[in-house]
């Protein structure tokens, strides 16, 4: 009774305009309706007149109308301004979503959360393995073991940071299509997952950093400026990631070998700075050295690591011949690495970290925003 | 409000067959520069047009692959019109049937991520969980990931979270068919709820009784296009029911209501 009753009285009834383009063939075309088979061509008005109200005209263009009840089309992509401000709004969403997935990760392992220490653990293990026993490139780089973890933890978050991003739009279909907010909370929110990772990473780096003699000092601070503009330009390049992932799968499929490429020619597990064999190819080493990897890498280690910061090119004024002799024999003058000549200076490498980072956070937002109406579409 | 004019959707469907799938084919293929055999184009909207506004409810009925989903997604902003546009004055929410928000995640984290990402504050947040929660009705499951949910839990969880906020436009897409009668009995309530806050609901069901006691506006779709629109619901139900074969009945029942209430009224 309820029901018939809100039918009849308790909503205000307009007038119903319903364009009906007609169809071809088909059952139950039955009442009053005229058929208009020319797509898009003058409609035919049924109207049912139940009440008065401010009804539009049957004869007005649907689009002018839209217009003049101040709707949008639902396809159209928002403004950038209305879409930052959207995203700030959607701040809470991001860090719950972030910790939420953190949480969730490791749900079906027995061990659990043990893992997030134990993985970075196990990377660093095989890694020395490898590279410092196997293939003996620690020759050369005083400290080699906190040299290489630093290398592999922080190389790591931003590798995981681009895997993730290519699938992260495909992965979250269901959330897209069911809510509405901005999608680039998603790249955001899985580059804030593998930051929450890699400051747990830091704390297994911290311990070795003190085990292998380092002393503690305020350069350690100078950490906390990198992480974050190491973490800008994942998400910047995360955002460019997430779109094109999100388009065509062969992206997703490619980026390990990519990313892993990018691995090797960033020194995680080599010093490129006195790497000998980089030594007559000035072009190539300094192309090395300001690859955003490199350049954060390379800003971690000089924080963190005193062996690193004595050792490093430009360190101690120039000197040929102690240049020649570490080049000669590095395993018996291994500081004196110092003593040869800085591609790029210390001052540049901020200027580069900072540099990438703004770079890649604004094409990226950029990019991740002129596509933004087309993303969950499939 | 939603205004869709002349819309036309085609779907492009990938990996429908038609080599042998192997690598090698797939070789050939690029080497001869063709196009993927197995794109195939489905004209699943052709010309549509209608107007529902504030308030209104709309049932959409139509058989299996009459573009009843479609319709929905491209309201939503989902999918590109080929032709044609979808207005409306706010972002649409859509349930479907199977889209569970973050399976691997508790009831409970999907609540609160769910409210987050509609844009509710933290504090909001708070305020309505209790209310969700008891809605949804799944009691001390809402501590378990979504995974472990049945259909119908999973469904009502949904619904209950996304319909703690008002939306300008709401689409469910079956999305209530797999609750039992408890459940659909309180979200007929909450959709009425939500027309009263001048909502524009969209309501996809095979369950015309469903239709008949929700929607106040009818649309019935053949083949990707209109046959019948209009607010005569119980006209339009018969007509479909007519059309399908079957014995049309809704005429009667309204007339009986309208009997039974005009006797109540009198009593």
């Amino acid at each position: 009774m309820a029901r018939s009753a809100h039918r009849r009285a308790g909503l205000p009834r307009r007038l119903t305009v319903v364009r009906d383009h007609g169809r071809v063939s088909g059952p139950g075309r039955l009442s009053g309706l005229g058929g208009d088979t020319e797509l898009g061509g003058l409609a035919t008005a049924m109207t049912v007149p139940e009440a008065a109200g401010d009804d539009p005209l049957p004869s007005e263009p649907l689009p002018a109308l839209a217009a003049r009840y101040g709707l949008k089309e639902t396809a159209a992509r928002p403004p950038i301004l209305g879409y930052l401000a959207d995203l700030w709004q959607r701040r809470h969403f991001i860090v719950g979503f972030a910790t939420a997935r953190n949480v969730a990760m490791y749900t079906e392992a027995r061990l659990g959360q043990v893992w997030q220490v134990l993985t970075p653990l196990l990377n660093a293990a095989v890694y020395y393995l490898i590279f410092g026993i196997i293939l003996d490139t620690k020759r050369g780089v005083p400290n080699f073991i906190a040299f290489l973890v630093a290398g592999v933890f922080i190389f790591n978050f931003t590798q995981r940071s681009f895997i993730i991003a290519s699938r992260v739009i495909n992965d979250s279909l269901p959330l897209i299509r069911a809510l509405y907010f901005p999608r680039a909370a998603l790249p955001l929110g899985y580059v804030l997952i593998e930051l929450e990772q890699l400051l747990i990473s830091m704390v297994v780096l911290v311990a070795i950093v003190i085990g292998t003699g380092e002393p503690v000092t305020w350069y350690w601070l100078l950490v906390i400026p990198v992480l974050f503009l190491q973490a800008i330009f994942n998400v910047g390049a995360g955002l460019i990631l997430a779109r094109v992932g999100a388009g065509v799968d062969d992206v997703s499929q490619l980026l390990p070998f990519i990313v892993r490429t990018w691995m090797y020619t960033s020194g995680v597990m080599f010093s490129i700075q006195t790497l000998k064999s980089l030594a007559g190819h000035h072009k190539l080493a300094y192309i090395l050295q300001v690859n955003p990897a490199a350049v954060y890498i390379t800003l971690v280690r000089t924080a963190l690591l005193k062996s690193q910061r004595l050792s490093i090119p430009g360190a101690a004024p120039y000197s040929h011949r102690l240049c020649t002799l570490y080049y000669d024999s590095p395993t018996k003058h291994l500081y004196d690495s110092a003593h040869c000549e800085a591609l790029v200076s210390h001052t540049g490498l901020w200027l580069y970290a900072v540099g990438w980072a703004v770079l890649a956070l604004v094409i990226g937002f950029f990019y991740f925003w002129r596509a933004e109406a087309r993303y969950g579409r499939g | 409000m939603v205004i869709v004019d002349d819309l036309h959707v085609v779907y492009r469907v990938y990996g429908a067959g038609g080599d042998k799938g192997t690598a090698a084919t797939a070789l050939m293929r690029i080497m001869r520069k063709q196009q993927r055999p197995s794109i195939r184009e489905v004209h699943a909207i052709r010309g549509m047009s209608f107007v529902a506004y504030r308030g209104d409810v709309v049932g959409v009925i139509g058989r299996n692959g009459s573009g009843k989903s479609t319709l929905l997604r491209a309201v939503a902003g989902l999918l590109p019109a080929e032709k044609g546009a979808v207005y409306s004055d706010g972002h649409a929410a859509l349930l479907g049937v199977n889209a569970a928000l973050l399976d691997d995640l508790t009831g409970e984290r999907n609540v609160v991520l769910g409210c987050l990402a509609m844009g509710m504050s933290p504090q909001e947040v708070k305020e309505k969980h209790d209310t969700i929660v008891e809605f949804s009705g799944v009691g001390d499951f809402i501590n378990l990931p979504m995974r472990a949910y049945s259909t119908g839990m999973g469904s009502r969880l949904r619904f209950a979270i996304a319909s703690s906020k008002s939306h300008d436009v709401l689409l469910i897409d079956e999305a209530l068919a797999t609750g039992d009668a408890e459940f659909q009995r309180k979200s007929h309530q909450r959709i009425d709820e939500l027309r009263q806050d001048a909502g524009t609901v969209f309501l996809v069901a095979h369950n015309l009784n469903e239709i008949y006691e929700t929607c106040n506006r009818v649309i019935w779709l053949e083949k990707g296009q209109i046959v019948r629109a209009g607010t005569d619901v119980p006209g339009i139900l018969d007509a479909y029911l007519a059309a399908s074969g079957s014995e049309p009945r809704f005429r009667e029942l309204q007339e009986a209501e309208a009997e039974a209430e005009t006797a109540t009224v009198e009593a």
